[in-house]
């Protein structure tokens, strides 16, 4: 029998029948697509002059000598345009998505940044688009649920289960169910059935690329470390994703610890979770003994997700990329330290990275390199960061 | 043979789809033997998960209703082994893979067996990845149970040739919930399944009215009621068994 996707035992292909000629016709599609030079110079053409790519690798020198340790440097995907690494997949799914002639993006959003790119890409297209939102998210994210509809795009608050990330990627599914001849669902994340996870990888890999050419250039060398936040897993996957051959880089994704591992507040899925079959793919969740999945917290609504991406468990499996959390505090404070030693807010998601970073460069010698990526900028949390240390701020 | 041909041998088999525990287990049990006694001819039990991906609002109630009360797998297992002590038409279990999977598909499946649960419907198992749980299922001799929709098409044929127990033909695109008007071309994807296979076919997804029913029944071998039932449920809790048990007569009496 014929097992598609696969990474070690993760991955497949676990949704309804209804979906899988959908599923099947996207393999195929993307399989064309991906070697042809037209979409290829097409894509490279809206990265490079529409996203604004390649984004820059920014050595954070102030960050360093604070720290005393490794030279650190920023890979800038807060640079992109929209704000965030999520306009790489979007752009490469929307022009695959209408290559095969469809007319409708639908996508899911936890922090907004995914619905604004798809939102932004479908404007850029001519596709009308829908994207699924958790009520919840859609209260601590106000500014990105306005950016969309500005954008043109209807937003759906999706009130079932626990009103977050896990609930907007069923709720997108089962719209997809709904309408799928010309609706083509633009999954953010490298998690949900074959092949949305290698399709996302590869879009995103672009990122690995360039920290690559850029550090070789500027260091002549490749770095020690990579690290970059995991929710479902995008732009650390597209952060690694070079560098897997290259034994010598290490590869740590942070993960959302919320209110801490040992309590159920939190979204640390690799740190508390087991593995299981949900959302289409197999690998790891956090959920009970019944195999019923656990209502999931973190400070960031993109973090705040039960899974993660099959590619991920199976580098977790190998032992080639390490998963470490990061409580909701460390992030808060790192936060406000990249903010006010270099001048740059990154996304609270991102700041799950710099934490992990600023602990872990003081052990390591300053001829080591970390290449931290800054996943998306903090605009769309200031509001929420200043409400967690108590400051009221009117949007 | 399977017992669930039974199910299908005298007439079109009607199916009701119960959510176990919701509200709670007694009233599982009652609307159970309603539903019996009123003529259906195999109960479809659902074990509720918490995210169910292929159900719509209704269903979607009754799980997080079951869930909220407490409920389990273990219990649901302890709950049919008494159950099928008064309860002898075929039963199958409807539910999600993880659910499966996390209780350890050997220890799922064997104990399916033992307390003589007959197939087992996993909606988000499709052809590709149904080794997942066949192998073991062909152990117990417990059917997993293979479901076609609207957009199989080309994969009718393929899916049919392999099907167990009886197939569950989904009326129309997106998740479970009673709808006005089934416009799905079923008569065409149940002739390319009789090509293929003799077992059963059953039609299910958005069937609430004795007319819908009569007419998926007349050209399927059985129509698979959820969210009607579901709705009754909703309606009147614990006092629901003898209202489901009025509906269900209602649509068996239509389908003769």
């Amino acid at each position: 029998m014929k097992q598609s996707g696969r990474f070690g035992v993760h991955g497949g292909q676990y949704v309804p029948e209804t979906l899988m000629n959908a599923m099947i016709e996207l393999e195929k599609a993307y399989n064309h697509y991906k070697n042809d030079l037209e979409f290829n110079r097409e894509l490279e053409e809206l990265l490079n002059e529409y996203a604004g790519r390649p984004s820059r690798l920014y050595y954070a020198e102030k960050m360093t000598k604070d720290l005393g340790g490794a030279k650190i440097y920023l890979k800038r995907e807060d640079l992109n345009h929209t704000g965030a690494h999520k306009i790489n997949n979007v752009l490469g799914q929307a022009l695959l998505a209408r290559k095969m002639g469809k007319t409708r993006l639908i996508a899911e959003t936890g922090a907004g940044q995914h619905g604004v790119a798809t939102a932004t890409a479908a404007a850029l297209m001519g596709m009308k688009c829908v994207v699924f939102m958790g009520e919840e998210d859609t209260k601590r994210q106000a500014l990105n649920v306005y950016r969309m509809r500005l954008l043109g795009a209807e937003v759906i608050p999706v009130m079932s289960g626990t009103a977050t990330l896990k609930d907007a990627v069923s709720e997108a599914m089962r719209e997809w169910t709904t309408r799928i001849s010309d609706t083509h669902y633009c999954l953010g994340s490298v998690t949900g059935p074959h092949p949305f996870p290698t399709i996302v990888r590869d879009f995103q890999a672009v990122i690995s690329k360039e920290i690559k050419e850029q550090i070789l250039v500027k260091e002549g060398r490749l770095p020690d470390a990579v690290i970059a936040c995991v929710g479902g897993g995008s732009n650390a996957i597209g952060s690694f994703y070079n560098f897997i051959e290259d034994k010598g880089v290490n590869l740590i994704g942070c993960e959302a610890a919320g209110r801490g591992i040992d309590t159920f507040e939190t979204a640390a899925t690799i740190n508390t979770g087991s593995i299981g079959i949900f959302h289409g793919m197999k690998s790891y969740f956090c959920q009970d003994q019944y195999g019923q999945i656990a209502p999931v917290y973190s400070i960031s609504a993109g973090l705040d997700y039960p899974g993660i991406g099959p590619e991920h468990a199976y580098l977790h499996d190998i032992g080639r990329a390490e998963y470490v959390s990061v409580t909701d505090d460390e992030a808060v404070e790192a936060f406000e330290y990249l903010a006010k030693t270099e001048g740059i807010i990154p996304a609270i998601e991102s700041a799950h990275a710099v934490a992990y970073a600023t602990k872990l460069a003081p052990t390591m010698a300053k001829e080591q390199i970390i290449v931290i990526t800054i996943s998306g900028r903090g605009d769309k949390d200031c509001a929420a960061i200043a409400s967690y240390r108590g400051e009221g701020v009117h949007e | 043979m399977s017992r669930i041909k039974e199910a299908f041998k005298n007439g079109k088999a009607l199916i009701p789809f119960i959510t176990c525990g919701d509200p709670d287990l007694e009233t599982t049990k009652e609307v159970i033997k309603e539903a019996v006694a009123n003529g259906a001819n195999l109960i479809e039990l659902g074990i509720p998960f918490s995210d169910p991906m292929a159900e719509g609002p209704v269903i979607q109630g009754a799980n997080i209703r079951a869930l909220r009360g407490g409920i389990t797998t273990d219990i649901i297992l302890d709950f049919v082994r008494d159950l099928r002590k008064e309860i002898k038409v075929p039963m199958v279990f409807m539910t999600y893979s993880n659910v499966v999977f996390s209780y350890g598909a050997e220890a799922f499946i064997s104990t399916c067996k033992e307390i003589e649960i007959d197939g087992i419907i996993l909606p988000d198992l499709p052809f590709e990845e149904k080794e997942e749980f066949s192998p073991i299922c062909q152990k117990y001799g417990v059917n997993l149970i293979s479901l076609i929709a609207p957009t199989s098409e080309n994969r009718i044929a393929m899916i049919a040739k392999e099907a167990e127990g009886f197939l569950y033909i989904v009326s129309s695109l997106g998740v479970t919930g009673t709808r006005k008007e089934i416009k799905t071309d079923l008569k065409s994807i149940v002739e390319v399944v009789r090509q293929n296979t003799d077992i059963p076919c059953a039609i299910g997804f958005g069937i609430s009215t004795p007319d819908q029913a009569k007419k998926m029944a007349d050209i399927s071998d059985g129509v698979i009621v959820g969210s009607a039932i579901i709705k009754i449920l909703e309606k009147y809790g614990k006092c629901a068994p003898k209202y489901v048990g009025e509906y269900v007569k209602l649509i068996k009496d239509g389908l003769s």
